[in-house]
C-alpha cells in the first residue's frame, strides 16, 4: 500500500487525473514519465506511476525495469512507482493495473500516470482507465501508414513524437503529425456511419524527453485536457472513444472465438471458399457469425 | 509459496559502477520464473528500502561490489524493517568475505550468495524460503 503524500493537494478539490502513456517500446515512455515527473513536482504536485512491463508467456517471469529510468525520485515521498507485470494480459495493462491504480488514486496524488507495455497498436485497453490517452511515437517508429492503423492512434486524446533531437524527422513532428495534421479523421470500426460521433481530433505535441524540451507544453496540454474533458461538449468523443475501445476488444474476441479449437476448420472452409471464389466475403462474414450464435446459444 | 509470480528487487546499493553480475542474475531469475523489478546503479540504502515498500516485493536481492557491505547491508534490513517490510526476504551477492557473513545473517540477511552460485540455486532457495503473505 502506498503511503500517503505528504504534500498532496491539502486544499484542492479532489479530482482524479489519469493520464495513459502508450506507444511502441523504445519510444521513450519510460523517459518521459521520468520528465513528467520532474515537471509535475517543479510545480509542488504530487504523482503517482503505474508502469507495465510484459511477463513471458513460457515462464511467467518478468523483467520490470521501468524504474531505472525514474531513479532520480526514489527518495521523494510526494513520488510513487509501482511495477507490474502484465501475467499474460493482453491489451498492454495488467490486469490488476486499473485497481492498482484506483488505491494509489485513494491516497490522493494529484496524478496518476499509467505506462503500458510496449507491443504496438493494441493497447485500447489503456484508453478506458485513462482520463487522457497520451500515445507516444518516436520519429524513426515507421511510415505514415502505419501511423494511421487502426487502434492506437484513435483512442489518442494527445499524440506526441518523441526524440525531437533526432534529426530525422523532427521538422515535420514525424508520421503521427503528418497524419493529424492533414485533418484525416481516424475511422473507427468499418461502418463509419455519417451521423456517428467521431473522436476528436488528436493534438499533436514534439518532445525530447532525455532533455526535457516539450515537456512543460505536454504537462500544460494534459491540464487542458483534463479541464475540457469535464465539458459536457467533449462527451460525444468519450462516447466515441469507448467505442473505439470496445470494437478493439470485441475484434480481438471474436477473432479468437472463431479460430478456437472447436470451430477452427469451420472458420478455415468458409475462408478457402473466399479465397477460391465461391463465396463473396459479406456471405462469409454472416456465415462465420452465424457460427458463433449456433454454438453459443 | 504464493501461487503467483514471486516479486524480486534486485538492487545495486554502493558507488562502484558494475552491474553487469546485477542485470545477469535480473535476467536469469525472469527466465526461472519470477518478476524482476530491476533498479539500476549506485542506490542508497533508502532508495533501496522506498523501492521495496512501493513494489511489494517478497524478496531484495542485493548485489554489493564496493566492499561496504557491513554498513549498507544491515542499514537496509534496519530501514526495511522501520518499513514493516520485516516478512520480506534479504539476500546478497557479490564480494563479501566469509568471516562477514555471520554478522551479516545476524543483521537479517536471509542468505550470502558466493561468486560461484548459480542461477537456478538461487531460485530454489528464494522458492524455498520466501514468507508467505497476502
Ligand atoms: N535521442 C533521444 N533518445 C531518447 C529520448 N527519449 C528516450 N530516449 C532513449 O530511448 C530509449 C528507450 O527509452 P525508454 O524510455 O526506455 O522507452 P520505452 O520502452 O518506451 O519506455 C532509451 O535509450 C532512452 O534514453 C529522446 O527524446 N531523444
Ligand atoms: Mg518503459
Amino acid at each position: 500500500m502506498p503511503s500517503p503524500p505528504s504534500a498532496a493537494s491539502t486544499g484542492r478539490p479532489a479530482e482524479r487525473t489519469w493520464v495513459g502513456i502508450t506507444g511502441p517500446p523504445g519510444a521513450g515512455k519510460s523517459t518521459l514519465v521520468s520528465a513528467l515527473i520532474a515537471e509535475v513536482r517543479t510545480a509542488g504536485r504530487s504523482v503517482a506511476v503505474v508502469a507495465v512491463d510484459p511477463s513471458s508467456p513460457i515462464t511467467g517471469g518478468a523483467l520490470l525495469g521501468d524504474r531505472v529510468r525514474m531513479q532520480a525520485y526514489a527518495g521523494d515521498r510526494d513520488v510513487f512507482i509501482r511495477s507490474m507485470a502484465s501475467r499474460g494480459h493482453a491489451g498492454g495493462l495488467a490486469s490488476t493495473s486499473g485497481a492498482a491504480a484506483a488505491v494509489i488514486d485513494a491516497c490522493g496524488f494529484d496524478l496518476v500516470l499509467i505506462e503500458t507495455v510496449g507491443t504496438g497498436q493494441a493497447e485500447v485497453e489503456v484508453a478506458a482507465a485513462a482520463d487522457t490517452t497520451v500515445v507516444l511515437e518516436a520519429p524513426e517508429t515507421g511510415d505514415e501508414v502505419q501511423a494511421i492503423k487502426a487502434g492506437l492512434l484513435e483512442v489518442a486524446d494527445l499524440v506526441v513524437v518523441n526524440k525531437g533531437d533526432r534529426p530525422a524527422r523532427a521538422a515535420d513532428g514525424g508520421p503521427a503529425a503528418g497524419h493529424a495534421g492533414r485533418g484525416r479523421r481516424p475511422k473507427v470500426g468499418s461502418g463509419g456511419a455519417p451521423d456517428r460521433p467521431l473522436p476528436k481530433r488528436p493534438e499533436v505535441l514534439i518532445t525530447t524527453a532525455s532533455t526535457g524540451a516539450g515537456v512543460p507544453e505536454l504537462l500544460a496540454s494534459l491540464d487542458r485536457h483534463r479541464v475540457a474533458g469535464r465539458d459536457a461538449a467533449t462527451s460525444e468523443a468519450r462516447l466515441a472513444r469507448a467505442e473505439a475501445q470496445v470494437w478493439a476488444i470485441l475484434a480481438d474476441r471474436l477473432r479468437a472465438s472463431l479460430h478456437a479449437e472447436d470451430r477452427r476448420a469451420a472458420t478455415e472452409s468458409v475462408l478457402g471458399e473466399v479465397a477460391g471464389h465461391r463465396l463473396d466475403p459479406y456471405t462469409a462474414a454472416d456465415r462465420l457469425m452465424g457460427n458463433l450464435v449456433d454454438s453459443d446459444v | 509459496m504464493p501461487d503467483r509470480p514471486i516479486k524480486v528487487l534486485i538492487a545495486k546499493p554502493g558507488l562502484d559502477g558494475h552491474d553487469r553480475g546485477a542485470k545477469v542474475l535480473a535476467r536469469g531469475l525472469r527466465d526461472e520464473g519470477f518478476e524482476v523489478v530491476y533498479t539500476g546503479l549506485r542506490q542508497t540504502p533508502e532508495m533501496v528500502a522506498t523501492a521495496a515498500l512501493q513494489e511489494d516485493v517478497d524478496v531484495v536481492g542485493l548485489s554489493i561490489l564496493s566492499g561496504a557491505h557491513m554498513t549498507l547491508l544491515p542499514r537496509i534490513c534496519r530501514l526495511l524493517a522501520e518499513a514493516g517490510l520485516d516478512d520480506v526476504l534479504v539476500t546478497a551477492g557479490g564480494i563479501i568475505p566469509d568471516d562477514d557473513i555471520p554478522a551479516l545473517r545476524e543483521a537479517g540477511v536471509a542468505e550470502v550468495f558466493g561468486p560461484g552460485t548459480t542461477i537456478a540455486e538461487v531460485a530454489e532457495f528464494l522458492r524455498t524460503n520466501v514468507r508467505p503473505r497476502d
